[in-house]
């Protein structure tokens, strides 16, 4: 089972490694539980908690203390040390460095590094490509693992693996409200954005929530916090919001976007993929939330609730 | 010459031979300081243009003065940089400070005459070619005619005339139609050293392109796709960023280039496009340390890399301020240290090892101790005699052969 995970190769691989999906084959229960009741979650929700993310540095010293910090001990282990002893990772469910768990805190990262490009000056475009990419390949991984749940087909013509996905954690503990089952992982997010009115609430509820990381990540940390009670009120705006998106029409997106020649500055539209369809609406002013008030709304997670009705007015206006 | 993050530039020249010491190279002295760039602001974008210098290229000298191009990440400049040794005194219509005689006072015309004077360098900017790039500039690169030279930002690559200022050619877009779908940028560009025709650009995916501008007026297509194969083992999250080239430059033959990624550094014939015909391991010891550099951005670093003049050695930079240098013919290669400690005046290198293993020698240093805020990104060889430039952060460091 997880013994295979490191056993290929002569030569020690780097520490996230793209390995053939029968060897991490655990039963999804096990997975889930992992992600779930693993104390690694806590420290990981560290990385997302945007008070700690703004008082620590983000390029840590060296070395590697925010790894340190977040990952159980095996899991350093195999992240640093290739050499070491890798018996030792083995030494119970808790110690054992899920290979979805360090699959996943990259793809935190590599989301939270898009995020945080500098706002006064233009980012590095290399670099968010590479970066996009990374989370891409991620994403295309967990798809074939099985670990996304919601998988669309009904637009398959759409559903090409290319499109980024953005993290979404509320839904993942919603949907687990709904369903009454742990499920991790993260929903892809289908463009076309029509195919998902078919789906049952739920599913359009997570795909509409999936809109904007920042928000996300505000909206995690809250969700952890008072997990019972800000549901309902979530679910409330999120379907004001897919009402706002239905009617906003593709015309006036378009013509929002033509203008914008650097659009692939815009972290939230790239995450979001909602580019070319009805989605631009939202995400303009969802941008134009998060992108000059990203240091300051992070630094309050606790007001969420107030932003995301702030949020929902803006669209209802617009 | 240097190029800094405040956009001033820096050129260094190399004294006159000691006649004391004959044998003894002359060293190098700050020449000339001005400020290339200014830091601008882009109002429709809201944005900050950084006055950073990316890159400067000197231009073959064809006179007394000498030219450079130095741009930062969307204006370049050609400046023009000469010296004034004589200064002429006995001008009819100015007195000696300056100020314009009395026309009535003139009873007598003299001709001017030229006295010697203190040594002065002058930097101006001769042209500025701006407006061209929507993205950053990451190279500039002057052709073997002497007369065109070419910009490449991340998704296009333009060429211009050195003496035209308001037009330019855009000889290759990657730029996609929607921009979602970007998954590949320029990173480097140079033209042939011999063929005026050929140019090549690497991507941030490991792969390079040859394009021959008579082919086409858009260089699209590539007439040749440099690409070594992917080794299936050691694939990882990491793999793509880390085979991103990071720099290519032609050896002064022409016959070979040579690319830089994060970990390694490859030598292609261009004769042979599926796979490099050298491959050199820059800092392999940091590949188990990938997903940590990838968190400090790190693994980001652009290094350079550089020929000698007779193509037999290689050198490229490092971390912990370690520089490379690869002998292609004896296929050995030395580590060595640019910093205070370690170079004191005409005193020899000594050669630095990096520990990997479990036992630290003396002397070694381990992987974990490599400080990786002291990076060499930016190396020089002289075209002729064996003396190197590296550029450590805010200093720079001039080294040459031991003569005997």
């Amino acid at each position: 089972m997880f013994a295979s995970v490191r056993s290929s190769g002569s030569r020690l691989p780097s520490s996230v490694e793209l390995n053939g999906s029968q060897e991490l084959e655990a039963p999804a229960s096990l997975r889930c539980h992992d992600l779930w009741t693993c104390s690694p979650l806590v420290p990981e929700c560290r990385l997302w908690d945007p008070v700690h993310m703004f008082l620590t540095p983000v390029v840590p010293d060296w070395p590697f203390y925010n790894l340190d910090t977040m990952f159980v001990r095996g899991l350093k282990r195999k992240c640093f040390d290739g050499e070491e002893d890798i018996e030792g990772t083995l030494a119970g469910i808790k110690a054992i460095p899920s290979y979805n768990l360090q699959r996943q805190s990259l793809l935190d990262m590599s989301l939270v590094k898009l995020q945080l490009c500098h706002m006064l000056v233009e980012p590095n475009l290399c670099r968010s490509v590479l970066i996009a990419n990374t989370v891409r390949q991620i994403q295309e991984e967990m798809t074939q693992d099985g670990t996304w749940q919601m998988i669309n087909t009904q637009s398959t013509g759409q559903a090409s693996l290319d499109r980024l996905v953005s993290t979404d954690i509320l839904c993942r503990s919603s949907r687990e409200q709904a369903e009454g089952k742990h499920v991790p992982g993260y929903t892809t997010y289908n463009k076309d954005f029509e195919g998902d009115q078919a789906q049952d609430s739920s599913e359009t509820m997570s795909t509409a929530s999936s809109v904007q990381v920042p928000r996300n990540l505000q909206s995690n940390v809250w969700e952890m916090e008072n997990p019972q009670e800000n549901k309902g009120n979530f679910q409330k705006s999120l379907d004001q919001i897919f009402e706002t998106l239905e009617n906003k029409s593709p015309n006036s997106v378009e013509d929002l976007f033509s203008e914008v020649d650097n659009s692939y500055y815009d972290l939230d539209t790239m995450l979001t993929g909602m580019m070319s369809n009805s989605k631009m609406g939202h995400c303009d002013g969802l941008e134009t939330f998060s992108s000059p008030t990203a240091t300051a709304s992070n630094s309050n997670c606790k007001s969420d609730l107030n932003e995301l009705d702030h949020i929902v007015e803006i669209l209802v206006e617009s | 010459a240097t190029g800094d993050k405040g956009g001033r530039v820096v050129i260094f020249q190399r004294e006159q031979e000691n006649k004391s010491r004959p044998h003894s190279r002359g060293e190098y002295n700050v020449y000339s300081t001005f400020q290339s760039h200014e830091p601008e602001f882009d109002y429709l974008k809201s944005l900050e243009i950084e006055e950073k210098i990316n890159k400067i290229r000197w231009l073959p000298q064809q006179n007394a003065a000498h030219f450079l191009l130095s741009t930062n990440d969307k204006t370049i400049k050609l400046w023009k940089i000469s010296e004034r040794d004589k200064r002429a005194e006995g001008y009819n219509l100015k007195d000696e400070d300056g100020r314009l005689r009395d026309p009535f006072r003139i009873t007598a015309l003299r001709v001017p005459i030229l006295k010697p004077m203190d040594l002065m360098v002058e930097a101006s900017p001769r042209r500025i070619f701006a407006n061209a790039h929507t993205y950053h500039i990451n190279s500039i690169s002057v052709n073997s005619d002497h007369e065109t030279y070419l910009s490449a930002d991340d998704l296009r690559i333009n060429l211009w005339h050195l003496e035209i200022t308001d037009r330019s050619f855009n000889i290759v877009d990657i730029k996609p139609a929607n921009m979602e779908e970007l998954t590949e940028v320029i990173t480097a560009a140079e033209f042939h050293p011999h063929h005026c025709n050929v140019f090549v650009y690497s991507s941030s995916k490991g792969t390079i392109r040859l394009c021959d501008m008579r082919s086409s007026a858009l260089c699209d297509r590539h007439s040749k796709f440099f690409e070594e194969p992917e080794d299936p083992s050691s694939r990882s999250f990491f793999s793509e960023i880390i085979s991103s080239i990071s720099d290519v430059k032609f050896s002064h033959s022409g016959r070979y280039m040579m690319t830089r990624d994060y970990l390694s550094v490859k030598v292609w014939d261009l004769n042979m496009e599926n796979r490099p015909v050298e491959t050199y391991q820059v800092h392999e010891y940091l590949r188990s340390k990938l997903c940590s550099l990838y968190e400090n951005d790190c693994i980001f670093d652009k290094f350079e890399c550089c020929w000698n003049g007779s193509d037999s050695a290689i050198m490229t930079g490092s971390y912990n301020n370690f520089f490379r240098m690869f002998d292609r013919n004896t296929r050995r290669d030395i580590t060595l240290e640019a910093s205070r400690e370690s170079s004191k005046p005409r005193a020899i290198l000594k050669p630095r090892k990096v520990c990997t293993g479990g036992k630290r020698k003396k002397d070694e240093i381990s992987v974990d101790s490599l400080d990786f805020n002291k990076k060499i990104l930016h190396t020089a060889w002289h075209p002729m005699e064996n003396i190197i430039a590296v550029a450590a952060t805010n200093n720079l460091y001039i080294f040459q052969d031991k003569i005997n």
